[in-house]
């Protein structure tokens, strides 16, 4: 029978990582989907029992969001407008059950193209604090996932919280995903957008796309573009595939071609700058 | 803390129950295997259908995806532990509950919702659902349920004598299922039972050599027991259609379809459950096979044909032309519950207990394959948490039966879901082209249609598919001139086989779109284009069979203001402007309801007990389409006596006469005419036995029948009957055979003797720049002939409508690729349109009380409706299905030039 360590201390869960063939769990929404065995096997590794590791808090100029914090949580957190893309997409996330169960460090260490938290997260900012036996670091999101499945974890390391920068969680945002069906669907394509708008025009913008990559992307070009530009209708004549696409590199499968994909990113970037704008000016108004 | 087996301790249900379970275990597991809570349901292990789902401390999660250990401590809320007597009355009311293995999970998840909005929207509702996938009711009814929950309304008042039939009644086998103790495939398990699982093949075509088993099953952690094809006693081969039986029980030199099984291993669970079969001894090699049958030449299975007319004249003779092609793909039946079942040995025989919807031809069958007499099996059906077709064929039935024959023990199987998805049968993957001619006034003057069914590794019900499709290609209409060929053709793919409409709807979708080219090559209204040229009483089909009780100008005249509201709906949205684009469309089906031109008789026996009950031996296996409850409804209104005074037996092998396959539309209409006869029968016995007239009325007292008429009444007592063979004081048995004739080589005869009619319209919303639909209505016209249970009709309706939305929109079943629930897309709680079902009667001179049938019919317009609609809002035609986002935008753009 393959031990699993169920630990209510971080410390304790770090002296164990430090030994070899050890898997985390935590809300299990992806590994156990992965297998058709009974139960999970191997030597596990659960640190939901370690209540340090949930939750939300202010913790310097940052957000903390800890590694076993759940989509339910965020749901309910009471969190700023910049998070409100992150609400958006926790709502989308599978399904109720999904939501309850799965959990914001699961999303960024099963590092599937189509995460619907991480286009949210990097729009955010986000760095991912990582901890070993005796040792602490920190890395930006977008150097974390480094692949399709793939992270820059190390033996022995385990994601302990997501932080936002407090200077990264202002103005308003939006996340909107494309898929086949209502509920319980795996992206085509998503894009996750926030704007700071000040009197009038563009103080600041973060956009990321998902599923049109093996690794979401900030659109740098995109966001330079609309920076200055007036708060209204017309910020959308800013939003250019020419700024977008080049950042991308859809595939075809199943769900839709590589084509529409990037077309769709675009249309997606559009219509969640507009949304925003004009609910800015409704505000205003 | 470190958990290896140790003791966990549980609150499930309010009740503390200490467990030694692996902390690791799915909690989907323990609560079933381990406690014995079977109520809650496995369908997938993925957390992709959400029938497993439970609360934690009063949030839902699935069980399947909950690691036992995060669980201890905490309260676990099961169906059995469920407290909310007016949501589970509410579910019976609406009829939310049709096969019921998603209901355990729809009612835990509504009382999630309920628990924190007392009153919530249809939108929370939705949302509060969208995680628990249901195939069989569009989930309509479910919604309305939830909505309702306040309504402290009980069942309606149960109907007098004479009157169940039209009656809006309840599903009889409804409370099992809203309490979730229905027994179902996986949920009967005998103690001790061997667990039973299959080496499966990787790909196709491979040949295959079997190693050293012996040192294999040593090598295991307990003992395993492993059979091969040299065990299969009988013949081993099966198949629905006993002329084209070709699938071997377990392969025995090569495989011809990924997911073949090649070897059965058994044992105890615990030691069965942890086996790694990927180490099992086999050496695969891969062949060069382009023959898949070597008896088939060109990989033809079988070539249906209808040819009726002058085709050369009537195309002459035609002003305006339509062609074009369609291709479908494979569609998965999706119900939830995998295949499973449970086999054990009683007094000699060989009983099997197991989710189908055939339980005769599983018993000749499996009898078969294991060189036993048809008397040597008894197959009790489980109830089946959906089917749709492909619960026709045999599937774990004789793995279990040779396991059980060979052992002496009790043997248990349970398909996963990727096992399921691999093996089971699927709709025909289509590629079709037809060309249909009209005259200047819009009268069809000539149809011409050719179809290719990728009909998969075995022949299953390909020769069905083959033949139903030339039939039905024409539509409801009058075509005086026509030839169509389908031809049912082998690959070393996945088994085609029955799935609801069998290759009827791939077809529907050419003819309605061609037909819509036609209404604008003639400038007619596409809704009077097809009244213009629908089929008349005293009209011949394309077989040349004269019909009467045409039901096809009656549902679509029913559409007729529906249908102009609709296009007004559609323009004035479209006024507005912006990306989303509306649009209408109409199509509309038939259907001949069972065997294609040969006998498919069923036999209904009817008892009243000396204690003064009535015994219905009901062998029709209801699959969630409601057999259970319309068969008794048209017995007690033939007999004359309450539906109350009714105890339904079976179905059961050794309890029930055959009533044949729940399949091609064909209970209501063929078991129902016969429970209609065995009803009339016992009454004629009654009133001859009290010299009383045709309109006496009968009652129940105790043991005492009274028959009464204006004039007196007599008493009889039927406990002073000396009861029969059967332990009955009076009996009847009825048999009914539908009359038909077989086709001749042009396909000209009378294949059924019963037709159903319908017709939808779509309405839909395009977004014209990223290419989704949302489907935003449909309103479904149908003939029955008679309504016999309007609830459970529209829950026919509306899971047939879901059925096709699906089809049309996300539905793609990709071999290897798509083996699970969230590659395959089916509809979820929000993406259902709003439906409104309108029912027409124009009785069938053959069907018991004029009824028709309306299992399949439903599902037939659907796609073709949608498809229609979007081409009216954009312009763009969808050749290649599903209309997944990236194609209705391609085919927009391509519309536009």
């Amino acid at each position: 029978m393959d031990p699993y360590h169920r630990p209510t201390t971080l410390q304790e869960a770090l002296g164990l990582l430090a030994g070899p063939g050890l898997a985390i769990a935590a809300g299990c929404t992806d590994l156990f989907p992965a297998t058709g065995a009974r139960g999970l096997t191997g030597p596990v590794l659960d640190i939901t029992a370690i209540a340090a590791l949930r939750g939300i808090g202010e913790e310097g100029d940052h957000i903390r969001l800890g590694a076993t914090t759940t989509w339910a949580d965020i749901l309910h957190a009471d969190l700023p407008p910049g998070f409100d893309m992150l609400k958006q997409a926790a709502r989308e996330v599978g399904s109720v059950q999904i939501q309850t169960a799965g959990t914001l460090a699961g999303n960024i260490c099963n590092a599937s193209p189509a995460a619907d938290g991480v286009p949210c997260l990097l729009a955010l900012g986000a760095e991912v604090e990582i901890a070993a036996l005796g040792a602490t670091r920190r890395v930006p999101l977008g150097d974390f996932i480094t692949g399709v499945r793939q992270t820059s974890l190390r033996p022995g390391e385990m994601v302990t919280a997501v932080l936002i920068p407090r200077a990264q969680t202002g103005g308003q945002s939006r996340f909107l995903k494309l898929g086949a069906r209502a509920y319980l669907v795996i992206s085509i394509a998503m894009v996750a957008a926030r704007l700071e708008i000040e009197t009038g025009h563009i103080r600041s913008a973060a956009l990321a796309v998902g599923a049109c990559s093996a690794v979401a992307q900030r659109l740098p070009r995109q966001e330079a573009a609309l920076i200055g530009a007036r708060a209204d209708a017309t910020l959308i004549e800013r939003v250019e595939a020419a700024l977008i696409t080049p950042d991308l590199s859809p595939i075809d499968d199943i769900r839709a071609d590589a084509i529409y994909r990037a077309d769709a990113a675009v249309e997606l970037i559009r219509r969640a700058v507009s949304d925003l704008v004009s609910r800015e000016g409704r505000a205003a108004a | 803390m470190t958990l290896t087996f140790e003791s966990l301790t549980l609150t499930v249900n309010g009740a503390s129950v200490a467990l030694p379970v692996a902390p690791g275990r799915r909690l989907s597991e323990v609560l079933r295997e381990d406690m014995g809570l079977r109520g809650t349901k496995v369908g997938c292990d993925a957390g992709d259908c959400g029938a497993c789902t439970v609360l934690i401390d009063g949030a839902p999660v699935c069980a399947c995806l909950t690691p036992v250990a995060q669980a201890a401590g905490r309260e676990v809320t099961t169906i059995e532990g469920l407290d909310m007597a007016a949501l589970q009355q509410a579910f019976l009311r609406h009829g939310a509950a049709q096969c019921g293995i998603c209901t355990p999970g729809m009612l835990i998840a509504a009382k999630a919702l309920l628990a924190r909005v007392a009153a919530p929207t249809r939108e929370e509702v939705e949302e509060a659902l969208g995680g628990v996938l249901c195939r069989c009711t569009g989930y309509a009814k479910i919604i309305e349920a939830i909505l309702d929950v306040a309504d402290p309304g009980g069942p309606p008042p149960a109907p007098a004598a004479g009157h169940a039939v039209g009656a809006r009644i309840e599903r009889l086998d409804g409370g099992a299922k809203v309490a979730g103790t229905e027994v179902y495939g996986a949920d009967h398990v005998p103690s001790g039972a061997l667990l039973v699982r299959a080496v499966r093949a990787p790909d196709a075509p491979m040949g295959f050599e079997l190693g050293d088993i012996a040192a294999w099953c040593a090598a295991q952690a307990g003992e395993v027991q492993v059979f091969t094809a040299v065990d299969v006693p009988g013949e081993n081969r099966f198949g629905v259609l006993p002329a084209f039986a070709d699938q071997p029980v377990l392969a025995e030199t090569h495989v011809r379809m990924r997911g073949e099984a090649v070897a059965l291993v058994a044992g105890v669970p615990s030691v069965i459950e942890g086996l790694d079969l990927a180490g099992f001894p086999v050496t695969w090699h891969d062949r060069t096979d382009t023959l898949v049958h070597a008896a088939r030449a060109d990989n033809l299975l079988v070539t249906g044909r209808v040819a009726r007319g002058d085709l050369e004249a009537g195309f002459d003779a035609a002003s305006h032309l339509a062609e074009g092609e369609v291709s479908t793909p494979y569609i998965e039946h999706a119900y939830i519950e995998p295949e499973a079942g449970v086999a054990w040995l009683e007094a000699g025989q060989l009983v099997i207990q197991a989710c189908t919807q055939a339980p005769i031809m599983d018993r000749d069958d499996t009898a078969r394959v294991l060189g036993l007499p048809p008397e040597g099996v008894r197959i009790i059906p489980a109830a089946a948490g959906g089917g749709f077709g492909a619960k026709l064929d045999m599937t774990v039935q004789p793995l279990i039966g040779l396991v059980t024959l060979k052992t002496g023990r009790a043997a248990r199987m349970v398909f996963s879901r990727a096992e399921s998805m691999a093996t089971s049968t699927k709709r025909h993957p289509s590629k079709m082209q037809a060309r249909i001619g009209a005259d200047a006034q819009g009268r069809i003057t000539a149809m011409e249609f050719t179809g290719e069914f990728n009909t998969g590794a075995y022949a299953s019900w390909g020769p069905t598919v083959a033949g139903r499709v030339p039939v039905h290609a024409s539509g409801p209409y009058l075509v005086p001139a026509y030839l169509a060929v389908a031809n049912a053709r082998h690959s070393f793919s996945p088994i085609s086989g029955a799935f609801r409409g069998f290759g009827v709807p791939q077809a529907t979708i050419l003819q309605e779109g061609l037909y819509d080219d036609l209404a604008e090559k003639t400038g007619i209204d596409r809704l009077a284009f097809r009244r213009l040229n629908a089929l008349q009483d005293g009209q011949a089909t394309v077989c040349g069979q004269v019909l009467q009780g045409v039901g096809i100008t009656a549902c679509l005249d029913a559409l007729q203001e529906p249908w102009q509201a609709a296009l007004r709906r559609a323009e004035e949205a479209n006024a507005k402007g912006g990306a989303m684009r509306h649009g209408v469309g109409v199509a509309s089906c038939w259907y001949g309801c069972g065997n294609t031109g040969l006998a498919n008789p069923s036999t209904i026996r009817l008892g009243l007990t000396p204690e003064g009950r009535v015994s219905l031996h009901q062998g029709a296996t209801d699959i969630g389409q409601g057999a259970n409850t319309v068969i008794p409804q048209i017995c007690a209104d033939a007999l004359g006596l309450p539906l109350a005074a009714f105890d339904l037996i079976g179905p059961d092998t050794a309890l029930t006469p055959d009533c044949g396959k729940t399949s091609a539309s064909r209970q209501t209409c063929v078991t129902g005419k016969a429970a209609w006869l065995a009803g009339r029968a016992l009454r004629a016995q009654i009133l001859s036995l009290s010299n009383m007239g045709a309109e006496a009325r009968l009652a129940l007292t105790g043991q005492m029948l009274v028959v009464s008429d204006g004039a007196g009444e007599r008493w009889i007592d039927l406990s002073a009957l000396a009861p029969g063979p059967q332990g009955y004081a009076l009996m009847a048995e009825e048999t009914y055979d539908p009359p038909t004739t077989p086709l001749d080589k042009d396909g000209q005869g009378a294949p059924y003797a019963v037709y159903g009619y319908g017709a939808q319209i779509a309405e839909v919303a395009v977004d014209s720049v990223l290419g989704t639909v949302k489907v935003t209505r449909i309103t479904a016209a149908h003939d029955l002939g008679r309504v016999i249970n309007p609830l459970l009709a529209e829950g026919q309706v509306e899971g047939g409508v879901a059925q096709g939305l699906g089809m049309a929109l996300m539905e793609e079943y990709i071999p290897g690729r798509t083996e699970n629930l969230h590659d395959y897309l089916i509809p979820t709680s929000g993406d259902m349109p709003r439906i409104d079902t309108i029912f027409v009667e124009v009785p069938d001179p053959e069907g018991p009380m004029g009824a028709k049938g309306l299992g399949e019919h439903v599902l037939i317009p659907t796609a073709p409706a949608i498809l229609n609609a979007i081409r009216h809002a954009t312009g763009a035609r969808i050749t290649d299905l599903p209309a997944l986002p990236h194609r209705v935008l391609a085919a927009i753009r391509k519309a536009r030039g």
